[in-house]
């Protein structure tokens, strides 16, 4: 177990060097000279010189890359070109309303599917089948954000249960930040639930018809028996992966919905900073995200292991 | 629902927003660059069948030509991801565990730890917001797709001993590739096309939503609801349709790859025999 | 004990059994023969009331007075593993992959309440103990995949007679594994029906199995039984003519007499093949696994040559490095004198002189391609000949079907006559060996025997070499001119067939021969 762990982790460091790599090279290099893309069209060249000169950009592009790559480690993500203020500052502040608001989702969107999708399963062809399945093939088709446009339409204007957006903070007490999270999490939450409670059902669908769901019904174990002691922690498996796919789903989709509900946010963030070419946040909040995504992919794998006994030799 | 009723109800779903789409290049009810404020928020009925938006544009015209960018972009996205993502599946499967195969997958996994709005920010950050990107982005995104799908589909066809036999009469790898395995994973790959398409259909949505898609004054269905937005307490409908355009769509799309899935698939179609 | 009365089943008015009645006793191994489709495996679920969604069973199922098919399922679920125990056919899928084989055999008693869960894993241990796989190597705590075959089927065993059931019904329990696996599973089974005095279903295709396991004998065809008594009596009587043919083919030997000539046609000489090993530790490259070892043989041209050896001999390996699809680590094969070389090198004047036939007559063809362009696939190797239809048609009538067969789809065959297109694939280049890879294996007795028949005509009109791949010793026997046995990679014996098999040296030899069953026909 202890070695498998160990190679994920290898392949883990490996992954983010890529990607940093890409990034690197698609915001720094590709681009020709960043300090005038950010300055735009009417910029001096005193000015461009002068910035130029702030973001170190004189030298060689891997001693750059070194350096950035070094700061990160350290937690010095540089200075944000148009707030003035280190870009590990505003990052941290955002991420207390975004990372809050995809494990809301996330566990909205498990706490509802793997039931709904096990309950599909066991009534395979009856009409609670048949409904779930017709719910679900519509909430794939919807996209969170104009579903989110929906339930302000609805539980904000009309029912007044929520309000329309905004973020009242965390000192305002968990409560009231848990309730302002509330609609944009099960906006996202349900679409991905849909797709979540399909692959459950498939999943355990398929792990019903294996030879060892049939020995256990030989032992004399009903059919629920053998769904709850065999079938469902080999339909886990599958879920899994999915879960840990869905996860990116989630990010892109919170960014989005974070423009939805006017959340101070990473996704309001980034399009600001896009706006404003600012490409030092550009870069830094793509590169979180990216090792968001890549430490999902390591704990699912760990995941694995802890369900599957055939991985932990390897 | 049976698989034939599926494939029927999404292929007709589909096929009316192709149509849709389609009729948009010669023909719409409204031209929708020209602004007319005088018939602005007009309710549906009488010379415009859906209403108009707040600049009085017709809205069932941007629909059409929503349509056409959203399938345009889709389309094209889901050729990139299959015009490199299987050949590289194939390539990988063919050499099975050897340093292509490690080359081929170690990349795919790179690419997927990018999200396609993650890609398409990069995009836009350095080459400036439009169509294209979403392009870029999503067919990106989408080669990792076709190569696993390829590649897993291969692996366990060239196990099968007609592909041994094929290598017995002196056939290559390459050849064997698209004599015998391309068309027995065909139906796979037109069922992740649709797929794909669905997907490709809402991540256009989402991007020109958010601004980083068609730009103005290119019609499209996520910025017609970025500029309802504001609206939604007074003219809920201009929000409305635009989102059901989109649900109509991936649900005729989603339906008719279940459709293709149960009619294609030579598991399935065994026991129906 | 217990008795089955007019047993039937349909499913959507489809008749699957009809009218099946047989009876067990205390101690006694009844054997239900048939081949496959004939309804044996439904007689089994239907008495475990395990019948797939849709089946409706009628008649009587009596066990100790109680009628099986008038119970409740949750009734019924209280008889399962209490009362009648199962096991099936494929020991690698049948355990739970996530579970410890200790909580699965443990779970028999805490289902049915019988036992606390500490208490049930001190009897899973017992259980354990008794099928042969003792504490010491297998602790409670293993996993199905860190066993083999037969060691997988030994817990499936432990499993079903976990709470002593009266009745335990064997579905072909053997027909996955080795000969000598088989054999050691068989005596298990034996055992335990003397000791726990139970009554044994036993259900095989093989009549060499159940002549020297069963007390009783019944015969399946098409839903019914045919025939059934003592095995001694069936057997030597055969009444019934489906019995009859059965038995005869069950024994067919093909009694072509054929002297082979002493020019060497392919030449193995000191082949080696090494596979890497997957590296456990980060610098440390293990040694790779040797899984053909210095393998010297010659086929003569018109002879036929059997290889036998169990699963993971290696036999696989060296078939595929004969036919130029692996390369070897040493030693070389040369095929009328030329080498043979992996891959692409290889030229197709030397391929065209060999051809192959598989054992899975489901998974030899692209489902997408007519027969006539499946047989002509090998004229990849010498270029379309202009009279390539015309030959096609001729292949097909020399393995015994029709010309226009070649417009047909593979679907449409059955399994036997699909290995005859197997066979006229495999002849379309004129080639002078075949190499045929199990290709009887998966056959029926009576359609293998038709095969075989075909084997040994086409080899006395074409003068063919055959290389005969088989874990099976009476097909060998029936076929082949010389055996080699291969055990872990080597050739451990070699010589006439019908003297290694009268007459074995090597103690591997003696041991799969000791271990094969054998069908003693009385005349």
């Amino acid at each position: 177990m202890l070695r498998f762990a160990l190679s994920r982790l290898l392949s883990l460091g490996l992954s983010l060097l890529a990607a940093s790599v890409v990034i690197f090279a698609a915001i720094e290099v590709i681009p020709g000279d960043p300090a005038a893309y950010m300055l735009g069209m009417n910029a001096t060249p005193e000015a461009v010189a002068a910035l130029r000169d702030e973001l170190g950009l004189g030298g060689a592009a891997l001693t750059r890359y070194l350096d950035w790559v070094s700061g990160m480690l350290r937690g010095d993500f540089g200075l944000s070109y148009t707030y003035r203020v280190p870009v590990a500052d505003l990052v941290a502040q955002r991420l207390w309303v975004s990372v809050p608001l995809a494990g809301y989702a996330l566990a909205l969107s498990t706490l509802i599917a793997l039931p709904v999708g096990l309950w599909a399963a066991a009534r395979r062809g009856g009409p609670v089948d048949i409904g779930v399945m017709g719910a679900t093939q519509l909430g794939i088709a919807v996209p969170n954000f104009w579903f989110a446009m929906l339930l302000v339409l609805v539980f904000a204007v009309k029912l007044r249960w929520f309000s329309a957006g905004g973020f009242p903070g965390w000192e305002a007490g968990v409560w009231p930040g848990f309730k302002a999270l509330t609609l944009p999490a099960v906006a996202l939450a349900l679409p991905q639930a849909a797709i979540l409670a399909r692959v459950m059902r498939s999943a355990l669908i398929e792990t019903l018809g294996q030879d060892y769901i049939r020995s256990a019904r030989a032992k004399g174990l009903s059919r629920g028996q053998a769904i709850r002691r065999h079938a469902l922690r080999n339909a886990l498996i599958p879920v899994l992966t999915i879960l840990g796919l869905q996860f990116s789903f989630l990010l892109a989709g919170a960014i989005i919905i974070e423009n939805v509900f006017f959340l101070p946010g990473l996704g309001r963030l980034i399009f600001q900073a896009i706006t404003q070419r600012d490409l030092i946040v550009v870069e830094s909040v793509v590169m979180l995200l990216v090792f968001a995504v890549i430490l999902v992919t390591f704990l699912v794998d760990l995941a694995y292991a802890a369900v599957d006994p055939r991985l932990r030799r390897r | 629902m049976s698989g034939r009723v599926q494939l029927i109800l999404g292929g007709a779903l589909s096929a009316v927003f192709l149509l849709a789409a389609a009729l948009s290049l010669v023909w719409v009810p409204h031209d929708v660059a020209a602004l007319n404020i005088a018939d602005r928020l007009r309710p549906p009925g009488g010379a415009y069948l859906l209403g108009t938006d707040q600049f009085g544009r017709d809205m069932l015209s941007m629909l059409m030509v929503g349509a056409r960018s959203s399938i345009a972009v889709a389309l094209v996205a889901v050729g990139i991801g299959m015009g490199v993502g299987v050949p590289l599946g194939l390539l990988a499967a063919a050499n099975r565990s050897g340093w292509l195969d490690e080359v081929v997958m170690r990349m795919n996994d790179l690419i997927f730890a990018f999200p396609a709005l993650v890609i398409a920010i990069l995009i836009t950050a350095v080459l400036g917001p439009s169509a294209l990107n979403a392009i870029l982005a999503i067919g990106i995104f989408n080669i990792p797709v076709f190569a696993r799908v390829t590649r897993g589909a291969a692996l366990s066809l060239w196990t099968l001993d007609y592909i041994l036999a094929a290598r017995v009469a002196g056939k290559g790898r390459a050849r064997i590739s698209v004599e015998h395995i391309l068309p027995n994973i065909a139906s796979l790959l037109i069922v992740q096309g649709s797929i794909q398409f669905s997907l490709g259909i809402l991540a256009e949505a989402g991007l020109s939503y958010v601004g980083l898609g068609a730009q103005p004054p290119t019609p499209s269905w996520g910025r017609m609801l970025a500029e309802a937005q504001t609206m939604i307490y007074t003219h809920p409908l201009l929000a409305v349709l635009p989102g059901l355009a989109i649900v109509l769509m991936v649900l005729g799309l989603n339906l008719m790859g279940d459709g293709l899935r149960d009619a294609l698939d030579p598991r399935l179609r065994r026991v129906a025999r | 004990m217990i008795a089955v009365q007019g047993l039937s089943v349909a499913i959507g008015g489809t008749p699957l059994l009809r009218g099946v009645s047989f009876g067990i006793d205390r101690g006694q191994i009844l054997g239900l023969v048939g081949e496959s489709g004939s309804g044996k495996s439904m007689t089994a679920l239907a008495i475990m009331g395990l019948l797939p969604p849709g089946a409706h069973a009628a008649g009587r199922v009596v066990l100790d007075g109680t009628d099986l098919l008038g119970l409740s399922e949750p009734q019924m679920c209280d008889m399962r593993g209490r009362q009648i125990g199962m096991i099936f056919q494929e020991p690698m899928t049948a355990l739970n992959p996530v579970q410890s084989i200790g909580d699965q055999v443990a779970e028999t008693l805490v289902i049915h309440r019988a036992a606390t869960r500490s208490e049930a894993l001190r009897a899973a241990r017992r259980r354990l103990d008794r099928v042969g796989l003792p504490e010491g190597r297998f602790p409670l705590g293993r996993f199905p995949h860190e066993l083999s075959g037969g060691q997988r089927q030994r817990v499936c065993i432990a499993m079903a007679i976990a709470l002593r059931p009266q009745l335990l019904i064997a579905d072909e329990p053997t027909t996955a594994l080795d000969v000598t696996t088989q054999a050691r599973i068989l005596d298990l089974l034996k055992g335990l029906v003397e000791e726990e005095r139970m009554g044994l279903l036993l259900i095989t295709h093989d009549l060499a199995v159940v002549a020297g396991m069963a007390d009783r004998l019944a015969v399946m065809r098409a839903g019914e039984i045919v025939e059934q008594g003592p095995v001694a009596d069936v057997l030597r009587e055969r009444r019934h003519p489906y019995t009859r043919a059965l038995v005869e083919a069950s024994a067919h030997h093909p009694g072509a007499d054929l002297r082979p000539t002493d020019r060497p046609l392919l030449q193995v000489a000191g082949a080696v093949r090494d596979y890497p090993q997957p590296r456990l530790r980060l610098f440390a490259r293990p040694a790779p696994f040797r899984a053909v070892d210095e393998v010297s043989f010659e086929v003569r041209r018109g002879e036929s040559v059997g290889l036998v050896g169990e699963s993971g001999c290696g036999k696989s390996t060296l078939t595929r490095a004969i036919l130029g699809l692996e390369p070897l680590q040493g030693g070389e094969i040369r095929l009328d004198g030329q080498a043979v070389s992996a891959g692409q090198r290889m030229q197709a004047s030397l391929r065209r002189k060999m051809n192959v036939v598989f054992q899975d007559p489901y998974g030899s063809f692209n489902p997408r391609h007519r027969v006539a362009r499946l047989i002509a696939e090998p004229f990849h190797l010498t270029g379309r000949p202009v009279d390539a239809d015309a030959r096609v048609a001729e292949a097909l009538v020399s393995v015994g079907l029709t010309p226009e067969d070649r417009h047909k789809f593979i679907h449409e065959f059955s399994g036997g006559q699909r290995q005859r297109i197997a066979i006229a694939r495999a002849l379309i280049t004129r080639p002078e060996l075949i190499v045929l890879d199990e290709a009887v294996s998966a056959l029926d007795v009576r359609v293998r025997a038709q095969i075989l028949d075909l084997l040994a005509d086409l080899r006395a009109r074409l003068g063919l070499s055959y290389l005969f791949i088989s874990h099976d010793l009476h097909v060998v026997r029936a076929i082949t001119d010389r055996v080699l046995v291969m055990q872990a990679g080597r050739i451990v014996e070699q010589g006439p067939t019908e003297k290694v098999l009268r007459a074995p040296e090597h103690p591997y030899t003696k041991e799969l021969l000791a271990a094969a069953p054998v069908l003693e026909v009385p005349p």
